[in-house]
Parts: structure tokens; C-alpha cells; sequence
């Protein structure tokens, strides 16, 4: 065991920065770890290294980061990129490895800021090369300069899907089509929730630029979409996009699906935190209180891990979760915190205005979290939501019952891609509830780590609990 | 499959790739510089022999996993590119002793 931190910050995105500079503004000894190579996250990825003409594209939503970043850079903070987490124990050993070394800290407090990641869009034919995730694409433009060079089409719903849509346009990529999934129906089922959001104007007024950029841009705009299916050989040729308009193929050479973000648990649940079904924004996220404590009172979880809402929720939340491990650790009087984290806590409230009618315009589709048949859910494993199907009727209640019949989930993935897809075919054919089904259970370590490194790794005291077998 | 823009200013480093030469961006992730040479497929399953390429970029779907500087099944978005590194992309079930 390496020395004893007194927070250790897991993520440097938005919420993790946040965590790390008020820790350390607290006086706090924090580290603050992350698997990719310089802080940002996703939302903020490659803040530091973009060059100035592409942080210009990306506009000032994005390049609100690199106050962020260049605060944590003169933090007095211990900040290690390249830095992967694989295990975390009960006593919140935090086991790393960097550059093939792995290496065990002890944190007294954990934030865990481990963000979001776009939620799978299993429809047949997405395994096919060619077809990407659309955050994926802005990735490629925060980190690579690049853009799409063939005929783009975008399908799906949510807010990032516009704004990629419309970064792609502005950038002189080919975007061929974008269908959405939300139609009619669905403005309808958010109008209830435009009073709140009018809170939160600033949204709204991005949304109606993102509206209006596509509806000048003059690209083919389906609305109301009730099936997609990418055909293709050796890779993507076209998109099926089946709507009130009948269904129409649109030939492209990039397909970009998208139904928004999940928080990412893998952590979490990993470290047995307690986790409830969000039905609004049809995912799971750990129990936390207000402050961001989970059913562990050592642990804090801090940004769209928690549940989404957003970049700037995330930031705020960090700085509250910052603000309390300092109490908990006895560094700061109760009302001391309170009073400090009052402004950040209005801004969260202030922000989250916007997010009860996003939710209910773009929840997922069941046709998209339940599959049909023929469409590969296990993307590792290569197994069918027919087999899924199939598996239920031998009797199958939950997905590490499925897993052990098939190997679904069993890649190296771990379920990432796989676990919502496979949980709500079997709540949808046993007619139960999403915390009846339950998830897969996540074991150490977190990402493949080489035997060698564990090896070298002198371990004390580990105190796992025994493993189960469903 | 994807292009650069006229606005990039990154240094160029060279990675070797299937013992062919790619320019590629430093800052960028080898499996970006792969997308950017135009390797798709960049790999095909060791169950099926499927053709795949990188649906993410951030670590999750592990569809980008290639050989670099001979460590097998690297998670090739989560690497940075630098000079001189040898990738090998990864096609069907490897064979034993192969």
C-alpha cells in the first residue's frame, strides 16, 4: 500500500475537477486519477491540447472547461492522467495502474466522478463498421481535428445528437439526413414540464439555435421515427428509417446513432453501492443524498454519475461534494459547509430546471431498449435479443442468469454495451420491474489489467466479500 | 473515414501500422489516427470473424482493441499516439502458437 490520501478524486471531467480544486482550496490532500491522457472528460475533452481554431468551432459551451482546467492545473492538487482505476475494496483501497504499473492508494474520502456514456442503440445492423456513436464524432473533433469525409446520417434522439448534427454541418461535412426519433407525441409528453424549464431559458434558447441551424442548413429532417436498420456488407451502405412517411433508405458511409447518456456505474456498482431504476431517465443510478453521499458514507459520487444533468450540474455538485468530504473528514464545521455550498447548490437546482422535459422528449425508445430479435445485443459475445428471449423461457429472471447460459455480457466489455439492453428484455418478457431484473454484477478488475502488474503489486489486507454465483 | 481539418495545428508523429507507415496528430488516440488512415474494418471478432470498428472513442465499447508494440488487445481509443509505435490490428481468433 502506497501513502493515505485524504480525497481521492476518481474522474477529471467537469465534476471531478471541481472536486479537486475545492479540495484542495479546503486544504485537503487530494489526487485526483484518470484514465485518459490530460483532464476534460468527455465534455471537456482535450481542453488542453485543442487547437484554438476547433475550440472556436466548438463554441463557448466547451471552452467554459478550460477555466476549469488551468484552475486544477495551479491546484495544489496531485493530478495523474493515464491512470486507470480496476478495483476499489471496502476499506477504499484504490487499486490504479499506470504505464503497466499498478499501484494501491487509500483514500479516507472517495469522490467518484466517472461521468456518463452514451447509451446503446441496438437496432440491426449497428455492429457494422461504419456505424459510430455520435459523441463519438465530436470526440473526433475535440481531439483529432478531424470530421466525417463521406455521407453522413444521423439517427436517434437528444440534445447532443442537434448539436452534433449542427457542428458536423458547420464543420462542411456531408450530413445527408438526420432522423429523429422524437416526434409529435413526444413534444406533447414534455410540453407539461416547458413551465419549469422556462427557468432555464438559456437551454431553450440553444435548442431553437440548434433548430434553426438544421432547418437552414435545408439537410432531410424525419421526424417521428419508428424503426432503423443499417444495411451493409463489410460495412454500413445505408439506413433504414421506417416513419409516418413510410420507410425510406438513405445510402451513407458513416451511420451516427444516439439516444442520449447514462450515468456510468460500473464503478459503483462494483464497490456494492446501493442503486435505484431512474424510470424518468430509464437508467440506473446510486442512491445519493443531497450532498452526494451514497448509501456508503465514506464515498461521494459527483456529476452525470449520479444521474444526469448536465456539465454544469456536474461542476457545481463536485464543489458540493468537495465541500462535504471536508466535514466528513472533520475539516470543516457543518454550517461552515452549508453556507459554502449554497451557491452551488442553487446552481444545481437552477440547471436541472431543463432536465424533466429533455427527459420526457427524448426517453428512449422500447423499440430501441428492447430489440427486435435478429439484432445483436452482446456485441462482444455476439449474442441475439432472440436468444435473450429465448433464455427467459428456460426460465432466466435476471442477466447474470443469461450470462452464464451464453456468455452475454462475459466480454471484454463487462456488459458496459450490453447490460441495459439485456436487463429490459427481461423485465419486458418476465413482467417484472427494472429493480426486480437487477444488473449484472461487476467484479474486479474494472478494465484488463496484465497478470505481471497484480503480481508486482504488494498487496496487504484485502477484503473482498466472497464471490457469488448469480 | 473521417478527415482532417485545415485547421489543425498539432506536431505530425509516425506510427507504423501493419508495417505501413500513418502520419498521425500527437494528442490524438491511435484509434483515432486509425479512423483518420481509413482502417475499417479495424478488426474482426475472434467469435465470428465479424468485421467491427470503434463505436465510442472513450473506453467503453471495446470495439477499437488492437496489438501495440506487442501488447495484445489494447483499447486502441485510450492510447496516445507516439512516434514509432508499432500497431498490429487484430483479425478473427488468434491461433495457437501463432
Amino acid at each position: 500500500m502506497d501513502d493515505d490520501v485524504d480525497v481521492l478524486v476518481i474522474g477529471s471531467g467537469a465534476a471531478g475537477m471541481a472536486a479537486a480544486i475545492t479540495a484542495a482550496e479546503l486544504g485537503l490532500r487530494a489526487i485526483v486519477v484518470d484514465e485518459q491522457s490530460a483532464p476534460g472528460g468527455q465534455i471537456y475533452r482535450g481542453i488542453t491540447t485543442v487547437a484554438a481554431s476547433m475550440a472556436a468551432r466548438l463554441g463557448p459551451d466547451y471552452a467554459h472547461g478550460r477555466a476549469l482546467a488551468d484552475a486544477l492545473a495551479a491546484a495544489r492538487v496531485v493530478v495523474e492522467s493515464d491512470t486507470t482505476v480496476w478495483d476499489v475494496d471496502a476499506d477504499l483501497n484504490v487499486a490504479t495502474l499506470r504505464e503497466g504499473v499498478a499501484r494501491q492508494v487509500r483514500a479516507r474520502h472517495l469522490v467518484v466522478a466517472t461521468g456518463a456514456l452514451e447509451r446503446a442503440v441496438p437496432v440491426p445492423g449497428w455492429t457494422l463498421p461504419g456505424v459510430m456513436f455520435a459523441g463519438a464524432t465530436q470526440l473526433m473533433l475535440k481531439t483529432a481535428s478531424s470530421v466525417p469525409s463521406g455521407r453522413v446520417v444521423l439517427a436517434g434522439n437528444g440534445p447532443l445528437l442537434l448539436l452534433v448534427a449542427n457542428q458536423l454541418l458547420e464543420a462542411g461535412a456531408n450530413v445527408v439526413a438526420l432522423a429523429e426519433t422524437t416526434g409529435f407525441r413526444q413534444v406533447l409528453a414534455g410540453a407539461p414540464h416547458l413551465p419549469r424549464a422556462l427557468g432555464a431559458a438559456a437551454y431553450l434558447a440553444k435548442g431553437m439555435a440548434m433548430t434553426r441551424g438544421l432547418r437552414r442548413s435545408g439537410v432531410k429532417w424525419i421526424r417521428g421515427v419508428t424503426a432503423l436498420s443499417v444495411l451493409g456488407g463489410e460495412r454500413a451502405e445505408a439506413l433504414e428509417v421506417a416513419s409516418g412517411r413510410g420507410v425510406e433508405r438513405i445510402d451513407a458511409d458513416l451511420v451516427l446513432l444516439h439516444v442520449g447518456v447514462i450515468p456510468n456505474t460500473q464503478l459503483t456498482r462494483l464497490m456494492r453501492l446501493d442503486h435505484g431504476w431512474d424510470d424518468m431517465q430509464q437508467s440506473w443510478r446510486p442512491r445519493v443524498d443531497r450532498w452526494g453521499r451514497s448509501s456508503n458514507a465514506r464515498v461521494s459520487i459527483a456529476g452525470d454519475g449520479a444521474g444526469i444533468g448536465g456539465a454544469r450540474v456536474a461542476e457545481a455538485s463536485g464543489r458540493i461534494a468537495a465541500l462535504d468530504a471536508a466535514f466528513a473528514l472533520g475539516k470543516l464545521e457543518e454550517g461552515e459547509r452549508d453556507r459554502r455550498a449554497a451557491a452551488a447548490h442553487a446552481e444545481v437546482r437552477q440547471h436541472l430546471r431543463i432536465r424533466p422535459m429533455l427527459d420526457a422528449m427524448y426517453r428512449p425508445p422500447a423499440w430501441i431498449t428492447c430489440p427486435p430479435d435478429e439484432t445483436i445485443v452482446c456485441r462482444c459475445e455476439e449474442v441475439t435479443a432472440g436468444e435473450v428471449r429465448r433464455m427467459t423461457k428456460l426460465g432466466c429472471l435476471g442477466p447474470n442468469q443469461t450470462k452464464a447460459f451464453s456468455r452475454c455480457g462475459m466480454g471484454p466489455c463487462q456488459g458496459r454495451m450490453c447490460g441495459p439492453t439485456v436487463a429490459a428484455i427481461l423485465a419486458a418478457e418476465n413482467g417484472l420491474d427494472p429493480e426486480e431484473v437487477g444488473q449484472y454484477r461487476i467484479r474486479p478488475p474494472l478494465k484488463p489489467v496484465p497478470i505481471g502488474a497484480i503480481a508486482a503489486l504488494a498487496t496487504t489486507t484485502r477484503t473482498h466479500e466472497p464471490s457469488e454465483t448469480t | 473515414m473521417f478527415k482532417r481539418l485545415a485547421t489543425t495545428e498539432g506536431r505530425s508523429v509516425d506510427i507504423e501500422v501493419d508495417g505501413r507507415s500513418v502520419r498521425a496528430q500527437e494528442g490524438e488516440s491511435v484509434a483515432a489516427a486509425l479512423l483518420v488512415a481509413g482502417c475499417v474494418p479495424l478488426r474482426h471478432t475472434p467469435l465470428s470473424g465479424a468485421p467491427r470498428a470503434p463505436v465510442c472513442m472513450m473506453g467503453v465499447c471495446f470495439e477499437c482493441l488492437v496489438e501495440i508494440d506487442d501488447q495484445s488487445n489494447v483499447q486502441a481509443c485510450m492510447v496516445p499516439v507516439r512516434d514509432g509505435m508499432r500497431v498490429r490490428t487484430q483479425h478473427a481468433a488468434r491461433k495457437a502458437g501463432a
